[in-house]
């Protein structure tokens, strides 16, 4: 469904991305993990057309990802966004937030979005909250009200930039929960994160990503117990025990 | 003091009808100055390299020249051109197209301040440019705005007052002439500031009920 082929990207005269080649199949999980500045974030924003990228091609369902072409509305209504920091809008209430992109991107009829914004913030667990504001709500709560808003555009596959980065401790497993959840019932993801017990129990695949290229990838269970590539062991090592 | 109640009760209806021309005067030219001012702003943020050139390039200009400059201009040349203005249409206009540069700064300022995630989050849901500008970046930004904003309305409040040099009979040419016939300027200027203050003293309150209002549920 998400194909990528020889991607690179140059900040400057940093290269962030060296030829990244990879794919996502309908209703997989890939957990994309490595050092941070290693270009994660970058794949991401680079599939829904927040960055550009500079050779290669992307495509999601055969069509090209290219944000100066009009077609990136609908590739970017197809892939929803989920931020690290949220994004959430701070002037509008939980169940604004998450009817915004249906009624005033997909003119959808209100009713009918609200009904479904509604659904999706009880099904993340906040069907008391629709009428919060962000800045009512702890971090847990907003990106659960963020992954509602990104359910809400009935994307076909859904990006999660670092969802769990910004909280505290505590708050992590609500919102894992719930990614374990949309997981299980067949939503394909992209999921860059550091939650290794995460990416052992959800992720199908896990693609790890070095100095800008994919240097070992496989399946969840194998690359995460028993890596082949020594910079995926010293890193594993690194993150599993920290001290 | 009675005789300066006297003079008030005989001044105040001459000066009422200059008071007249103030607030048409600050109204139109706060329209306009408010409509210009976010064409220019949303051309100077729209990352389309012509636009905003054209719009630095506009704004640094009337920043530039004194506004009676400006009216003068309007007033007394545009008409060489075959465009003759009545006096209020040529205070309307340029007042506001004068104002609309520092309206138009203001307003970039506060479409700026906005953090660039709200940007990235209203792409990720398929929003174009306009679309994102209206649901999204400025209804944040009127709150960063607005203060200033209200400072602006003031200026312009006063401003106003530069009219008179292009003949439009508003309280301040008013009370100018008032003066010099009866030379009884403590009185006449004494009832021009307070019917300035009269008018500033209202709308700051107004621009501190706008604040509350807008500021409503926007908190971070």
């Amino acid at each position: 469904m998400i194909e990528l082929s020889g991607v690179t990207k140059s900040f400057g005269s940093h290269q962030v991305l060296k030829g990244i080649t990879g794919s996502v199949q309908r209703g997989e999980v890939v957990c994309l993990i490595g050092p941070s500045g290693s270009g994660k974030s970058t794949i991401l924003r680079c599939i829904n057309g927040l960055e550009s990228y500079d050779g290669g091609s992307i495509t999601v369902d055969g069509a090209k990802v290219d944000r100066a072409d009009r077609s990136i509305v609908g590739i970017r209504t197809a892939m929803a966004m989920v931020f690290q920091r949220f994004n959430l809008f701070p002037h509008r209430t939980a169940l604004e937030n998450v009817v915004e992109g249906p009624i005033h991107v997909k003119k959808e009829p209100a009713a009918e979005a609200l009904a479904r914004g509604r659904d999706l913030l009880a099904r993340v667990g906040l069907a008391d909250k629709f009428e919060a504001y962000p800045a009512q709500l702890s971090g847990g709560q907003m990106q659960r009200v963020a992954i509602a808003r990104a359910l809400a555009m009935q994307p076909k596959a859904i990006l999660f930039d670092e969802p769990t980065s910004a909280l505290d401790p505590e708050l992590v497993g609500e919102v894992l929960g719930v990614m374990k959840s949309l997981a299980e019932e067949g939503m394909t993801m992209l999921v860059v994160t550091h939650e290794m017990g995460f990416a052992r129990e959800v992720a199908d695949r896990v693609l790890f990503l070095d100095g800008g290229v994919i240097v070992e990838e496989g399946a969840a269970r194998e690359v995460l117990s028993a890596p082949r590539n020594p910079r995926t062991q010293d890193f594993l090592r690194r993150v599993l025990k920290p001290i | 003091m009675q005789s300066f109640l006297r003079d008030a009760a005989q001044f105040l209806p001459l000066l009422l009808q200059g008071l007249k021309f103030t607030v048409l005067v600050t109204l139109g030219s706060l329209a306009l100055s408010t409509v210009l001012g976010l064409v220019w702003a949303l051309m100077r943020v729209s990352g389309v390299a012509p636009l905003v050139l054209v719009a630095k390039l506009v704004v640094n200009t009337l920043r530039g020249i004194p506004i009676l400059v400006q009216l003068f201009y309007i007033y007394f040349v545009f008409p060489e051109f075959g465009l003759a203005l009545s006096a209020l249409q040529a205070a309307i206009l340029g007042l506001g197209i004068a104002y609309s540069a520092y309206q138009a700064e203001n307003f970039r300022a506060g479409i700026e301040a906005i953090d660039h995630g709200q940007v990235e989050a209203a792409e990720s849901i398929g929003m174009g440019w306009f679309l994102m500008m209206r649901r999204v970046i400025l209804p944040q930004a009127i709150k960063v705005v607005l203060p200033p904003y209200g400072n602006i309305m003031i200026m312009m409040l006063k401003d106003s007052s530069q009219a008179s040099t292009i003949t439009v009979a508003e309280l301040t040419l008013q009370g100018s002439l008032l003066a010099s016939s009866t030379f009884k300027n403590m009185t006449v200027y004494t009832l021009v500031a307070l019917l300035y203050l009269s008018m500033s003293l209202p709308l700051i309150a107004f621009v501190g009920w706008l604040e509350r209002r807008f500021g409503k549920g926007a908190r971070r």
